[in-house]
């Protein structure tokens, strides 16, 4: 699939600035962004469980210009919400889609290792269909797949891209969400969930990396986290300024986030801050009937109403 | 310190100016006995409401947040409270998750003739909030406890 998938990205170069895919990253372990422009820098293009990251991301920088993009099926979702926002435009867009099998979780193969894994300590790496081989140095260690997969992927409804103008291999089944991760989190008491994210909210150390990861999170230097007029956050190192960026980032995203992810995995200090766009996910499903990133077509539900709300009970005093 | 301390606790009241401060007007002309815990900031309308307002509020020490808008179907601005309902639904899902119970956000609709209506929201939503524990403070940050404590001495 692989050679298929850099055919399409070579017949797709001449049209656009640039094919944004995945590319060889710090070591064996990681791929990295990659921006191909010139036919000979796809070679060296990679895909399969490495392609962790979600190029959508870049999307909304080169609006105006046309540019190439590979996705995964959670990815093809970020593009398909903000082509559905107006963030990005259709015509603007190749989209390059393939069949996902899932991505690793690197955070799982350093508990499997036993040890964190700093960029540069993987030296290489071998991968089959249900097992992944790390050399560490000169140590190896082989686990299977399915412990070091992702945990979005154990549920993702849409592995192949939504929308594509390519599309290269056989389109797998999807999975059903039943948030059971959510469900898992709601076994606490309402006090022991705000010890939790006490707890865990007391690590951050306000890198907004979660936000800069999040493809729908276009504001840059407009975001109201680091803006001074009006003052949202001050900037106190304390752990209900740290609590209150997520629920700004969560409200933002109501209704919008198309769980790809990115904020949990990027967050250096493993903070699960998925589970707040999760549960406004689920709300939206409950409420609205609306999943976002699967049609352009369809208005984001809070910037539309409905003047009778049969889901919505409201208190009756 | 006030004889209310211990008494009282910190409800914030967000109310559309069109109706429910007119209505909560009504209810002050008409000499309806209500409780004291509330504090309105009155708003344009509620779809001015941006969900972080109760958000901020919560973390920031109130024990509970009120809104209060016109009827559906009233709106001053015709569609105002439309999306406000959305919105407010949507952050009443938020709040279970972090570990804030979600008894302490109500929204409702309240004109500016229902002054009774009023004492009566305002009553329940007190009693509400009474029913439960003091909310959660999260701790300064420990620079600013520094600095407090150098101030204090
Ligand atoms: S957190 Fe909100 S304001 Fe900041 S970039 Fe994301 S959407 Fe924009
Ligand atoms: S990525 Fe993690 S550490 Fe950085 S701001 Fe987000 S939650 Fe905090």
């Amino acid at each position: 699939m692989d050679d298929e998938l850099k055919g399409a990205i070579r017949k797709v170069l001449p049209d656009v600035d640039c094919v944004i895919g995945w590319g060889p990253g710090p070591d064996p372990l990681r791929s990295a962004p990659f921006f191909m422009r010139k036919p000979e820098e796809v070679d060296a293009f990679v895909v399969g469980p490495l392609a962790v990251n979600n190029p959508a991301v870049f999307l909304p920088e080169y609006k105006g210009k046309k540019v190439g993009i590979v996705v995964k099926g959670c990815d093809s979702r970020s593009v398909v919400q903000q082509i559905a926002e107006g963030l990005v435009k259709r015509e603007e867009v190749v989209i390059i889609g393939f069949p996902c099998s899932g991505v690793v979780d690197i955070q799982k193969i350093a508990a499997q290792l036993g040890q964190d894994i700093e960029p540069g300590m993987v030296t290489s790496l071998s991968i089959s269909s249900d097992k992944l081989t790390v050399n560490v140095k000169d140590t190896a260690k082989t686990m299977d797949m399915a412990d070091v997969r992702a945990d979005k992927c154990a549920s993702c409804q849409y592995p192949n891209a939504v929308v594509s103008d390519e599309f290269v291999g056989t389109p797998k089944e999807g999975k059903t969400d039943d948030y059971a991760d959510l469900a898992a989190f709601e076994e606490k008491s309402i006090d022991e969930r705000f010890a939790f994210w006490e707890q865990e909210m007391s690590r951050c150390i306000r890198c907004y990396a979660c936000r800069n990861a999040c493809p729908l999170c276009v504001c840059r230097d407009h975001c109201v986290a680091t803006s001074r007029e009006p003052h949202w956050l001050n900037q106190a190192d304390s752990t209900r300024e740290k609590l209150f960026f997520q629920l700004i980032h969560a409200t933002h995203l109501a209704g919008r986030c198309t769980g790809c992810g990115e904020c949990s995995r990027a967050c250096p200090v493993g903070i699960p801050v998925g589970l707040f766009k999760r549960t406004m996910t689920r709300a939206a499903a409950r409420l609205f009937d609306y999943q976002a990133g699967t049609n352009a077509e369809t208005v984001p539900p809070l910037q539309t109403f409905a003047t009778e709300e049969p889901t919505i009970k409201e208190r009756e005093w | 310190m006030s004889v209310l301390t211990g008494k009282e606790r910190r409800i914030v009241g967000f109310l559309c100016n069109w109706c429910s401060y007119g209505g909560a007007d009504t209810a002050g002309v008409g000499r309806f006995v209500q409780p004291t815990d509330l504090r309105i900031i009155r708003v344009p309308c509620s779809g001015r409401i941006n969900p972080l307002f109760i958000v901020k509020a919560l973390l920031g020490g109130a024990d509970g947040v009120l809104v209060s808008g016109c009827h559906p179907r009233d709106c001053h601005y015709a569609e105002g409270n439309f999306y406000a309902r959305r919105r407010l639904e949507m952050c009443k899902n938020l709040l279970p998750l972090v570990g804030i119970d979600p008894k302490r956000f109500e929204y409702t609709w309240v004109s500016a003739s229902e002054g009774q209506r009023w004492q009566h929201v305002v009553t329940e939503f007190t009693k509400q909030i009474h029913a439960l524990p003091p909310a959660p403070v999260f701790p300064e940050s420990p620079e600013i406890e520094r600095l407090a404590a150098c101030a204090g001495e």
